[in-house]
This record gives C-alpha cells, sequence and structure tokens, in this order.
C-alpha cells in the first residue's frame, strides 16, 4: 500500500463533488436560458428550485474540505489542491445563482414576444458553457493551456456583452413601450457577464493550484 | 525592501511572470533578510569509508531559525554536529571543506572549547545532570571560571527567564533538576545552553520526546529566542518545521535538495522531492 492512499482518495472524492456541482450548473444554466427563450415560467421556476441542491454540494465541499485540513495538514500541492477547491465551490455556486437570477428575469418578462434575437445573449451563455467545461476539464486534468484558453473566450464574452448592450439600449430608445423587457434583458446580459467573469476565476485558481503562482487572465 | 509577488501571465502560450509591489508585508520581508551566520562550502563528511555528506553549501542567517528536514539517515543530524565540531569525538570521521562561522574556519581553529561555547547545542532528550536546577544551569559558567555568586545568581536567573521557564522553578532552584516534567527539564537545558552566552544554538529534535503542550511552549520559545540567538533545529515534525523557521534545508542522501525560505518550501517546493517529502509521499 502507498504512502497517504487515503488521502488521495479523499481528494479524488473532493474532485468528483466539484465535478457534480460544475454539470449541475451547467444543466441549471441550460435550463435558465431555455426558459428564457421559450419563455417557459414552469421550467424557470424548477431552475429557482435547483438551486438548492448546488448550494447544498457547496456546503458538503466546504465541511469535507475543513475536515481534511484539520486531518491531514496538508502543504504544498496538497495544500494548494484544497484551497483551489474551496474557491472553485464557492465560483461555481454563483454560476448556479446566475442561472436563477436569468430564471427570476424570465419570470419577470412574462409571456409576450420575445426580443432575444435582437442580443448576443444566447450566444454569451453557450460560450460561458464552452468556458465552465474548459474550466472543470483544466482542473481535473491539471492543464494549465486549458485554463489559459477559458481567459480568452472570456474576452469574448464580454465584446458580445458590450454590443449586446448598445443593441438594446438603442432599441429601448425607438419602443419605450418595451422597457420592461428591455430592462430585463440588460439585466440577463449583465448575470451573462457576470457568469464568465466567476469561470475565468475558476480557471485563475486552476493555474495557482498547478504552477503555485498567481495568474490574471483578465488583463 | 518590499516583498515583491510573482503575477503570472500565459503570452502566445508561454508562461511569463510579472513582478508586483506589495508593500502590505514589508516588514515580513525585512525580518527574513538577514546577514550571513555561518557559511558552509563543499562539506564532505565520511565515517570511516561510507560518506555521509556530499558537497554541502548552506548559508545559515543570524538571528534567523534555520530547518533541517529529511527522512532518517539523511545526513541532517550529522550535518547539524558539524557546526561545533561534535563528531570530532568519533572515531574515523572525516570532513573535508569549510565551515565559517563569524570570518573565522571552525575547523582551522584548536579552541574548540571556545566554539562550543560560541555554539551551544540541545539535545533530542533533556540531558540534566543530577543535580539542582541551579547548580545544572551555573554549571557552564562555573567551569569557566565565574565564581562571585552575585554573579551566578543573576546569570542563572537570566538564562532561566531567557528559556522562559522562570516562573515555573524559581521557588525550587535548589530541588533536583530531575524531578521536573520533560517539558521543564528541555527548558532548563535551553536554559543551561543560554547560560554560556553563546551566538549559535544548535537543536537536535528537541522536542521529540515532549508531550504537545510542552511541545508548543519550546517552539515558542524558539520563536521568541531568535531576537538574540541564531538557531539551527533539526527536526522530523514538518508542521514544527513551518511554524517556527525562516529557512528550511531539505536533506536527502546526505545532500541538500533544496534550501530556501521556509514558506517556500511548504507552499511551492521547486524539487519534486522536496514536494514529495513534504506532502508525506515517502520519508
Amino acid at each position: 500500500m502507498g504512502i497517504r492512499v487515503n488521502f488521495e482518495n479523499n481528494l479524488e472524492e473532493l474532485k468528483g463533488k466539484i465535478t457534480e456541482m460544475g454539470e449541475q450548473s451547467i444543466v441549471a444554466l441550460e435550463r435558465a436560458f431555455k426558459a428564457l427563450k421559450t419563455q417557459d415560467v414552469g421550467i424557470a421556476l424548477k431552475v429557482i428550485e435547483g438551486d438548492t441542491a448546488i448550494d447544498n454540494l457547496e456546503m458538503d465541499i466546504n465541511q469535507f474540505s475543513i475536515w481534511l485540513m484539520a486531518k491531514e495538514a496538508p502543504v504544498s500541492r496538497d495544500l494548494r489542491e484544497i484551497i483551489g477547491v474551496l474557491k472553485i465551490s464557492s465560483e461555481i455556486e454563483r454560476v448556479g445563482d446566475f442561472a436563477v437570477n436569468i430564471a427570476k428575469a424570465t419570470i419577470k418578462i412574462g409571456n409576450t414576444e420575445s426580443l432575444l434575437d435582437i442580443t448576443h445573449l444566447e450566444k454569451m451563455k453557450e460560450l460561458s458553457i464552452e468556458m465552465l467545461r474548459k474550466a472543470l476539464q483544466s482542473f481535473l486534468e491539471e492543464n494549465i493551456l486549458l485554463a489559459k484558453e477559458v481567459g480568452d473566450l472570456e474576452d469574448e464574452v464580454d465584446k458580445y456583452s458590450g454590443e449586446t448592450y448598445k443593441k438594446l439600449t438603442t432599441y429601448l430608445s425607438g419602443h419605450p413601450e418595451e422597457t420592461n423587457q428591455l430592462v430585463q434583458l440588460l439585466f440577463v446580459n449583465r448575470f451573462l457577464e457576470r457568469t464568465a467573469d466567476h469561470i475565468t476565476n475558476i480557471a485563475e485558481s486552476t493555474a495557482y493550484l498547478i504552477k503555485g503562482q498567481i495568474y490574471d487572465f483578465n488583463s | 525592501m518590499s516583498r515583491l509577488m510573482s503575477t503570472s501571465v500565459i503570452e502566445h502560450g508561454e508562461l511569463t511572470t510579472k513582478k508586483q509591489s506589495w508593500e502590505g508585508i514589508s516588514q515580513m520581508e525585512q525580518f527574513k533578510e538577514g546577514t550571513t551566520k555561518i557559511n558552509v562550502k563543499d562539506l564532505n563528511l565520511f565515517y570511516g569509508e561510507k560518506q555521509a555528506l556530499f558537497g554541502v553549501y548552506l548559508d545559515i542567517h543570524e538571528k534567523q531559525v534555520t530547518a533541517l528536514i529529511g527522512p532518517s539517515g539523511c545526513g541532517k543530524s550529522t550535518f547539524l554536529r558539524t557546526l561545533n565540531r561534535m563528531n570530532d569525538l568519533i572515531d574515523g570521521v572525516k570532513i573535508s571543506g569549510d565551515i565559517v562561522i563569524d570570518h573565522e574556519n571552525i575547523y582551522k581553529t584548536n579552541d574548540v572549547i571556545k566554539l562550543r561555547t560560541k555554539v551551544g547545542m540541545v539535545f533530542q532528550k533533556p540531558n540534566l545532570f543530577p543535580m539542582s536546577i541551579y547548580d545544572n544551569v551555573a554549571y557552564g559558567p562555573r567551569m569557566q571560571g565565574i565564581k562571585n555568586k552575585k554573579e551566578l545568581n543573576k546569570l542563572v536567573e537570566e538564562s532561566l527567564r531567557g528559556a522562559a521557564i522562570w516562573d515555573e522553578v524559581k521557588d525550587r532552584l535548589k530541588t533536583s533538576a530531575l524531578g521536573l516534567s520533560g517539558g521543564q527539564q528541555q527548558r532548563v537545558c535551553i536554559a543551561r545552553a543560554i547560560a554560556m552566552k553563546p551566538d549559535v544554538i544548535l537543536m537536535d529534535e528537541p522536542t521529540s520526546a515532549l508531550d504537545p503542550i510542552s511541545t508548543l511552549k519550546v517552539e515558542e520559545l524558539i520563536t521568541a529566542m531568535k531576537k538574540d540567538y541564531t538557531i539551527v533545529i533539526v527536526t522530523h515534525n514538518m508542521q514544527q518545521a513551518a511554524r517556527i523557521s525562516d529557512k528550511t534545508a531539505f536533506f536527502l542522501n546526505g545532500e541538500v535538495v533544496e534550501y530556501d525560505d521556509t514558506d517556500n518550501i511548504f507552499s511551492t517546493p521547486q524539487d519534486q522531492r522536496t514536494e514529495d517529502y513534504v506532502t508525506g509521499r515517502f520519508g
């Protein structure tokens, strides 16, 4: 039997929980956007209810990490890994919250003709999910170049977010009767832009875990 | 000098590192700066035919705690004993290379007693003499010729205070030192070392025979003592090295694999063998 096999197994278990949390957040984002696109309040409500599971997973991960630190007194890479898990779980939890925010915006928009087509919001959602998948893969495989790609994708999200803002505000000046929906879509624009920021933080935490140096992929 | 924190970026697929100043913890960095107290160059040591140390280079800084870590038999205690020539007492030991303390090569002096006065030692197990607490601490100074009672009283009190044991023993100085607990005995041993007014104190696993509370007391003491002394400590307790030392040297098979600020050794070691050792993957 190798040295610290139990500890290694515990670290793998932690990684498994992060993967599970990430997958649940991706599902939440997909569903929230589907609700927005189809203006389906039922799906939106399911997203809001489902967020509890993501929150519970974060709590599980926190407690497990604290117990591991107390039990194993980790140093060096082991310590960075556990700290990384704590930070990453917090970022994924925020992604889940933004999915909830999009679901709430959907409910506020209500049943009216969708103006989604004049925005890049769907593209931003797709990019965010691609970023999250890459960030999780980068974390699991400890692949720093994948982490860097996440930072590059965030630039694209920022670009689309800026364009969406302009399109929505321009449309608003000509169609004041659509103010409610347009304001909610501006919020969604902001939620997706922030989602991408939090996913970039996951990539930065992963890079720190791998190299032991602080990276800034936003600059 | 302010501490520099590195921020790294990947540009064109290459990893580069940017330096950023971090003024907030400049004091910490100043604390870690230091002048060399002990300079070790190309030190080799043989027990008969068997080589135990291989080309060791190490700069030990003044008024810092330097921890020596590594698996059993890696040479760290052997190295520690070269710093006050304790290995001279072992038959068949051959040493090459230089150890310079305060500009004096300690292997080119004949005054070993003066060296061991300057470089004191505390061992793994408390090794007090079967005499009173007072006489234990006064033993060294008396051997040096100090007879004046007032002077001895002052020295004993200062030494016991310096070892954070005065309050616990001041009312029983004339009782046997062997009646003290293990943790107290070890602090009296430290007081006995301090009484010789050394510059450097070597400690060979000083807490390995102590309970956790006594261990923490000795650790607190070591941290407090570094304002006055240069301390070199051998320890098998990784957390102890991380808690109390400024620099850490990792020994393996008679060589120094890595020597760096302790926070680097325990957060981002450069050598995979150091990483494996501090994370408990071998040893």
